[in-house]
């Protein structure tokens, strides 16, 4: 009896060994760094060689004299000119701490809001819908109002940025943390995880991929709302990339408003992928990104 | 039987419930799920409630679990212990790896690093799974995260498993060897077993016990004592002859609510 329970548990143990093997035989699927960076690289590529090329072609036909719609190459030499000059840097700089200033404020708020409004259905039904339509306001319509409470300030700016950014966040946080699957909850509740421990253990994390997604809307948002400050408010700092573009503008330098224009375009794509990148993490972790690891 | 010794009521029981009721809602909403269901659980017994839809028999381990409140009863567990709860779906946590799922209750019970890292291994190899901790959930098939969620639950250290319905999702083979690894866990560690199935011969196969609940309320309406020497075979004539008895029990009660 003994020695038969025994050769039954090898053969189960045989038999387990077995069927694991066969079911996750071959989800692992190895392509190598270089070929998958590549396969992400070069539709890029080519689209920005063709928006080029179709820019090239706009200029070519003559549509816009040259002094108001300048080609690639100009544009292209006038950035390499000003990214040796102060000029550009200094403005950047400018630029970057407003933004990083304003969205991390943003952060704060949006996360501690949007913790508390999930927490308490009070609180929910007072300003739950007030967020979101806070969040579909065009950034630029308060500008007359902080205009007029801050001046042509950076205080200014600092309030519009958050007021654009912070609702964006608050509402990832509460759609997190209201998605959270229940018997996620239930599971963590039984393995012993009650009050911030839940928080901790469970709510957090699983409420993490809508969280980063908030963070993305909301860097969106606060950086149009930003652009948006520093057209209007002019003359408090003159090297801002926004008050660039205005003066570039006021002197019809059409290069230096373009090369200016791909700045912001740069920072925005950069600050995006990082973004996407956090993202794609997270869901590569979570396993429901796609098997071909778009 | 315990009358006429002095042994505490919690030597001989393991999980007691007495006349436990549950409602949903109030008023003329009211829904009655469960009604006044006893049930002693004895140490070391393996249980298994089977019944058809809306018997309320995962309402009845919610409530053991301590997830929801009854309206009316008692439910004691012995020693006061938190019981382990496993459900159809393995409940995996998918942002952990399976050494950091296992991990959770340990941490919760602030167990030392050392300790815990011990454990974890040791649960897994429990399991059979000890060349898997660093994946994650995903990446297994549906019985391995099933034996994932179970090392999970027994990091719990507790005598009492609750389990609803927890092979439901998973094909026939695979659910019979977990069958095989569940017995053998279960009389390893000497685990009172409350295991909800809608499958009678899953039933017949692990139980030493089946208790079948009526629908629309949940009452006790037969329980059987199953005494096939272990281990059993799902398909063996002894199993089968228990399973279409429970069957033939179910079927009458399923009948009762079609006139």
């Amino acid at each position: 009896m003994a020695s038969d329970t025994l050769t039954s548990s090898a053969r189960t143990d045989a038999e387990i060994t077995g069927l694991d093997a066969l079911e996750i035989a071959g989800r692992d699927k190895d392509v190598s760094r270089g070929t998958r960076l590549w396969a992400a690289t070069w539709p890029k590529l080519a689209a920005l060689a063709i928006a080029i090329a179709a820019w090239q072609l706009v200029v070519l036909s003559g549509w816009k004299p040259p002094y108001s719609l300048p080609g690639p190459l100009e544009v292209g030499r006038e950035l390499m000119a000003q990214a040796q000059s102060p000029q550009l840097w200094d403005g950047l700089v400018t630029t970057l701490r407003r933004a990083a200033l304003g969205y991390v404020f943003s952060v704060a708020v949006g996360l501690l809001l949007g913790l508390a409004v999930a927490r308490s259905t009070v609180l929910r039904a007072a300003i739950g819908s007030m967020i979101t339509a806070l969040q579909t306001m065009p950034s630029i319509a308060w500008f007359p109002l902080a205009i007029l409470l801050f001046e042509l300030s950076e205080k200014a700016i600092f309030f519009v940025v958050v007021l654009g950014a912070a609702p964006s966040i608050a509402n990832g946080v509460i759609s997190g943390v209201d998605y959270v699957p229940p018997l996620l909850l239930r599971a963590g509740r039984n393995l012993g995880a009650r009050g911030l421990n839940l928080y901790r253990y469970v709510i957090a994390p699983a409420a993490l991929p809508a969280i980063v997604a908030g963070l993305k809307q909301g860097w969106a948002f606060s950086w149009r709302s930003l652009m948006a400050g520093e057209l209007l408010v002019v003359g408090i700092s003159q090297t801002s990339l926004g008050a660039q573009l205005t003066y570039s503008r006021e002197l019809s330098d059409a290069p230096w408003l373009l090369s200016t224009m791909i700045v912001i375009l740069v920072v925005g794509l950069v600050v995006d992928a990082a973004f996407g990148a956090a993202d794609k993490a997270i869901r590569r972790r979570w396993g429901v990104l796609d098997q071909a690891g778009q | 039987m315990t009358s006429t010794t002095t042994t505490p009521r919690s030597a001989t029981t393991a999980v007691a419930l007495s006349g436990v009721t549950k409602v949903y809602g109030r008023g003329s909403s009211a829904v009655l799920a469960l009604d006044g269901v006893s049930l002693d659980v004895a140490p070391g017994e393996f249980v298994c409630l089977v019944g058809a839809s809306g018997c309320g028999k995962s309402t009845l381990l919610n409530l053991v679990a301590g997830l929801d409140r009854v309206s009316g009863g008692q439910i004691t567990l012995a020693g006061d212990v938190n019981p382990g709860l496993m459900f159809q779906e393995p409940a995996l946590f998918p942002w952990l790896t399976v050494d950091a799922n296992v991990e959770v209750p340990l941490k919760l019970r602030r167990l030392p690093r050392a300790q815990r890292r011990e454990r974890v291994a040791e649960l897994l190899r429990t399991v059979h799974l000890g060349d898997f901790g660093r994946k994650r959930p995903h990446e297994l098939s549906g019985g391995m995260r099933q034996r994932v969620a179970l090392a999970r639950t027994l990091a719990l250290d507790t005598p009492v498993l609750l389990m609803d319905e927890p092979f439901g999702a998973l094909d026939a083979m695979t659910r019979d060897i977990l069958h095989d690894e569940l017995e053998r866990i279960w009389s390893e560690r000497q685990l009172s077993v409350l295991f909800v199935t809608h499958n009678v011969r899953e039933a017949a196969r692990l139980a030493d016990r089946i208790i079948l609940l009526s629908s629309r309320p949940g009452r006790i309406i037969y329980s059987t004592e199953v005494t096939i020497p272990r281990p059993r075979r799902i398909d063996s004539p002894e199993v089968a002859a228990i399973a279409a008895e429970v069957t033939e029990r179910l079927r009458t009660e399923v009948g009762r609510h079609g006139q």
